[in-house]
């Protein structure tokens, strides 16, 4: 029992310092913006548009060169005065919603955004039909043990 | 009936799955091309350095009025060097005029290159810190759009044009669609 405790919470120090380790390894030094709210704004920005080259990465993440050229781009629209929504419709513009790691909930992304509810309720009906069902053949073994006890 | 649900729910979403992991399977080989949202649009508006003329810009209002595949392209680009022959052959075939975009390269490395190598371009534009390929939605080289004479972006074609990729993609939308624009200014 205890050395079982000791192994999974050796596997998840393990996990934890591998996690740590790769996010180290792939940190892209930071650009400094001069006003700490617009520091913030480019973090959220850049976190949330998609590499296009190494398409699992965030552009804040990648190291490949046209990640440094888009990070400069935000970085330029943003001291230029540009919107959240204005910089992100820009980008869209060029590459498609495909860059947005959270893309808007419009007609041709309404698939990608319903099909995991729908999943979930699927499960749920399913997962209560299941329990009703073992709670009613439990409710009759507890009668048939009062019955034995009486 | 309870038995016949209990196979057939099961058979059901079994289905379902085949179905929706056949459709990812045949997509599969195209995951990598991300369409363009330019496709339909008006090419972006541009005025930069000439590669091959000091001094002198290359802008996208000078190109309107007539067809040009605007293809991006750098000397450190391997797959661009197997692409070269390709554009030769395009120039030589006096089909569409090409348009090139230098893509953050040595100006000295892409002059000898041609040099060396024969220059396919109609006229090229440099873009030495990546900017221009961000507005054209370049993910990577080479890359070439299709541009017609209304300066609309027809097409874009990602990685190197083989001679299949001309006779296929290209060539079919430059001659359909050019027919009736010279038809209507003759």
């Amino acid at each position: 029992m205890m050395t079982l405790r000791a192994a999974s919470l050796f596997i998840v120090a393990l996990m934890a310092s591998l996690l740590l380790a790769s996010s180290a390894a792939y940190a892209i030094a930071p650009e400094r913006m001069p006003t700490p709210q617009l520091e913030a704004r480019y973090l959220a920005l850049i976190h949330g548009f998609r590499c296009m080259q190494c398409q699992d990465e965030s552009l804040a993440d990648s190291p490949v060169n046209l990640a440094a050229d888009m990070r400069r781009e935000i970085r330029d629209m943003l001291l230029a005065g540009k919107s959240d929504q204005q910089i992100r419709d820009f980008m869209v513009s060029r590459y498609g919603y495909f860059i947005l790691f959270k893309p808007p909930f419009v007609l041709k992304t309404a698939w990608l955004w319903l099909t995991p509810g729908v999943i979930l309720l699927i499960g749920v009906i399913m997962a209560l039909r299941i329990i009703r069902k073992r709670a009613a053949l439990a409710a009759t073994d507890v009668e048939d043990n009062d019955l034995m006890d009486a | 009936m309870s038995r016949v649900t209990r196979f057939a729910i099961p058979l059901a979403l079994f289905a379902l799955l085949v179905v929706v992991l056949a459709i990812g399977i045949r997509q599969s080989p195209e995951k990598d091309l991300i369409p363009s949202p330019l496709i339909g649009k008006p090419a972006p508006d541009f005025s930069l350095p000439s590669l091959t003329e000091p001094g002198q810009r290359v802008s996208s209002s000078q190109l309107r009025g007539h067809w040009y595949l605007f293809n991006v392209w750098g000397t450190w680009c391997y797959a661009c060097r197997m692409e070269h022959s390709m554009l030769l052959k395009i120039k030589q075939m006096g089909a569409v005029p090409l348009v090139g975009l230098d893509w953050k390269d040595d100006r000295q490395d892409a002059l000898s290159f041609l040099k060396e190598q024969g220059d396919p371009y109609a006229t090229i534009a440099v873009d030495h810190d990546g900017t221009e390929a961000i507005m054209w939605g370049v993910y990577g080289a080479p890359e070439s759009f299709l541009v017609n004479p209304q300066g609309i972006v027809v097409y874009k074609f990602i990685g190197p044009i083989t001679q299949q990729d001309w006779d296929q993609h290209i060539l079919p939308r430059l001659s359909t669609s050019a027919a009736p624009a010279a038809a209507a200014s003759s």
